[in-house]
């Protein structure tokens, strides 16, 4: 199962290196891990993408809870939730392939933000099926680079994720 | 006033009443031992090695309530600790590392005796700190102790670099701490304990297997009168030894791989498991996927909440401090106890597996481990200290001496640290000066710190070193005995020192022991005559003695292989 987990962490040195050393010691999947500080500069909120039975997935929050510097632990795929996703992705765009570039940008509400004589770059949000999805309708030789962020996500309504 | 950083890290010290420090000098911790030179209060031990130093603040720890301290340099001073801190880290020992570090501008640099402290400690400590600023100094060392001491217990290490113990600064020594992302459960949950003792009331077949935590929660006593309204069996993992009395009716023995046929049955055949302070380890109960039966209910009660349902799914998690927990659990059977009859039943099954008097072992024309073991109980009526280091004597040690108080088992249960015994026996007698103190090894660990019989020396710390020596690592050669059709690889120890001359060549006495008749009257000599002496008894053992009952590695509780079926 794929869960999402949050966490609000003392913005401290060493910190991504207690939570990423821990999930490699014990042995843990990252899919994906994004992290920079809140609005409290003294807190950093991390979001990590893991797959794993419920009961990993129990461990993995009990010993999150564990760090000391780690302040709060959310498992958002618990309930509702949004979750999106930045990719920006560099393609060759030249003769009939320029126009096609900005149709597909267009069709997935993605923006061109940087273009050359023959290059553009792509910028896309979206949930990761989405980015997948966009990835897929491109001719995969036209595809000079990618760059994504991992998830980051955030409960709907009244679930807040504060200290 | 303003004072260093270094003259800061002594006067925390003295604020939390550390009396003793174990530690070596070093580059970067030069200021510190200077600040430690100006004072009287801390007493400092100077080891032979660092990993001495942390071991002997840990059983400091382990045979006191006290945080243990270790003071080491920056770069090879950290990286000798490592083992030592691992070793605390497995078992959730409080203590407390000051390591140096090279000065702030030179991290980084490659510098010499540089090393990246907290990325090393960092998969081994509780928490760690790097001080870069001589003002959070003094708040970085009551964190440190707070840390340490509260919650599931276990080390920490503050790395301090050399500038900022030079730094001058204001001191003022924080009187408690708030921390919001460290918020520890003390009390259990309420609901919960009641479930629990409806459970405990509702049981057949019950068994309380009781671990390491008790131990270290002080817990002992409430234990033990809740074993005694219950009339429950009580079963002790190998850190848990003396969490109950040894000698009493009720307790069955250690449990696990080298656990009594009573214990391992019981807690198979168990319909209600109370487990306090223990974590179902892989050594305790061998393979999950064997262990007990389907409709058995598991009450669980730990500090740490990840302890709970990560090998074995239970019914009745209950996170808080043990003695909390139990506390509350007394207040409710003070008010009504009334157990299933049906236990009747349960202790005279017990009482057939146990007259298959598993710790029987075999006779031989020379000295048995377990003799001596059971002799040095005698000798010392049950009253020592008893420190072990890893391997068959440590098993021996844990089956055949009858632990009857909590924190006089002293040894490295989790991480299995050969070499622990003799700088463990150094912190239980600058904890508990005086005390009797026995450190059972063999002469594969003993070898590992042997070192540290100068510091004995120096220090004047009377350890009593049991040697079984079988010229063997013996549990290798155990394993490979049985599992591995008698090819001892590496297993033979040759060229060993004469040990009596080694003793005498640091400046103890030393004493080989051959014949079985030989072996009281040495350990009489030993603790009377010798009692203000380190003497090291070097008792030649019969080299194919075995450690039983034993649970293979990957096999069931039930599945034990006893003695005589060999």
């Amino acid at each position: 199962m794929r869960h999402i987990i949050s966490i609000l962490i003392e913005n401290e040195a060493g910190a991504l290196s207690r939570v990423s050393g821990l999930f490699s010691a014990r042995g843990y999947n990252i899919e994906s891990l994004t992290v920079a500080p809140t609005e409290d500069e003294s807190l950093s909120r991390m979001t990590i993408l893991t797959v794993g039975s419920d009961d990993v997935v129990e461990q993995i929050t009990k010993q999150l809870n564990k760090l000391v510097d780690v302040v709060k632990v959310v498992d958002l795929s618990e309930a509702a939730h949004v979750e999106r996703e930045l990719m920006m992705i560099k393609v060759r765009a030249t003769g009939k392939d320029r126009e096609e570039m900005k149709r597909m940008t267009d069709i997935f509400r993605g923006r061109i933000i940087d273009v050359t004589e023959t290059t553009y770059v792509i910028e896309l949000t979206g949930d990761s099926t989405k980015l997948d999805a966009f990835i897929a309708a491109l001719d995969g030789g036209l595809i000079l680079e990618t760059v994504r962020t991992g998830v980051c996500g955030i409960g709907r309504g009244d679930r807040i994720l504060k200290v | 006033m303003m004072i260093s950083g270094a003259e800061i890290v002594i006067k925390c010290l003295q604020e939390e009443k550390v009396d003793c420090v174990f530690g070596y000098p070093g580059g970067s911790v030069l200021h510190i031992y200077d600040a430690l030179f100006k004072q009287d209060l801390i007493k400092h031990v100077l080891v032979r090695h660092e990993q001495a130093a942390v071991h002997a603040a840990d059983a400091y720890s382990r045979s006191s309530q006290r945080v243990g301290v270790a003071l080491v340099t920056s770069g090879p001073g950290v990286t000798n600790t490592v083992t030592g801190i691992a070793t605390a880290y497995m078992d959730s020992i409080p203590m407390v590392v000051l390591c140096g570090q090279v000065p702030t501008s030179y991290i980084g640099q490659d510098a010499f005796q540089e090393c990246d402290t907290v990325g090393i400690t960092r998969p081994c400590v509780k928490h760690n700190f790097l001080v870069k600023d001589v003002k959070d100094l003094a708040l970085t060392i009551k964190k440190a102790f707070h840390i340490a001491a509260t919650g599931r217990p276990g080390p920490v290490v503050v790395d301090i670099p050399k500038d900022v113990t030079a730094q001058m600064c204001e001191f003022e020594y924080p009187k408690t701490i708030q921390m919001r992302s460290y918020n520890p459960v003390v009390k259990g949950h309420l609901g919960q304990i009641k479930k629990a003792v409806q459970v405990l009331q509702e049981a057949k077949r019950p068994i309380i297997y009781a671990g390491g935590g008790v131990i270290l929660s002080d817990a002992a006593e409430q234990l033990t009168r809740l074993a005694k309204k219950l009339d429950f069996p009580v079963t002790n993992t190998l850190m848990g030894l003396g969490a109950y009395p040894a000698t009493d009716r009720q307790f069955v023995g250690m449990l696990g791989m080298h656990g009594t046929f009573e214990a391992n049955n019981a807690m198979h055949y168990a319909d209600v498991i109370l487990a306090v302070g223990a974590r179902f380890d892989d050594r305790v109960i061998g393979n999950p996927e064997h262990f007990g039966s389907e409709q058995r209910r598991i009450i669980h009660i730990d500090v740490d909440p990840s302890s709970i349902s990560k090998r074995v799914k239970v019914d009745v998690p209950i996170v808080g401090n043990v003695a909390d927990v139990l506390d509350e659990m007394l207040k409710l059977l003070d008010t009504g106890c009334k157990t299933d009859p049906e236990v009747a039943d349960w202790w005279k099954q017990i009482d057939t597996w146990r007259g298959r008097n598993s710790l029987a072992y075999r006779q031989s024309n020379h000295i048995m481990p377990q003799y001596v073991v059971e002799k040095l109980y005698e000798v010392t009526a049950g009253e020592a200290f008893i420190t072990s280091d890893v391997g068959q004597h440590q098993m021996f040690a844990a089956q055949y001496y009858k632990f009857d108080k909590p924190r006089r088992w002293i040894n490295s249960g989790g991480l299995g640290t050969m070499g622990v015994g003799l700088p463990y026996g150094m912190g239980v007698l600058m904890a508990n000066p005086g005390a009797p103190v026995a450190c059972i090894t063999g002469e594969g660990s003993i070898q590992m710190c042997i070192q540290e019989m100068s510091t004995c020396k120096q220090y004047e710390l009377p350890v009593k070193i049991i040697n079984l020596n079988n010229g063997m690592l013996g549990m290798v050669r155990q394993w490979q005995e049985m599992f591995y059709s008698k090819r001892y690889s590496q297993s033979y120890v040759s060229s060993l020192p004469d040990f009596v001359k080694l003793a005498e060549a640091y400046g103890h006495v030393g004493m080989r022991i051959e014949k079985p008749e030989d072996v009281v009257p040495a350990l009489q000599k030993a603790f009377t005559e010798h009692k203000n002496d380190l003497v090291f008894m070097d008792f030649i053992i019969d080299p194919g003695a075995n450690v039983f009952p034993m649970v293979a590695a990957g096999k069931g509780l039930t599945e034990m292989i006893l003695a005589e079926e060999l």
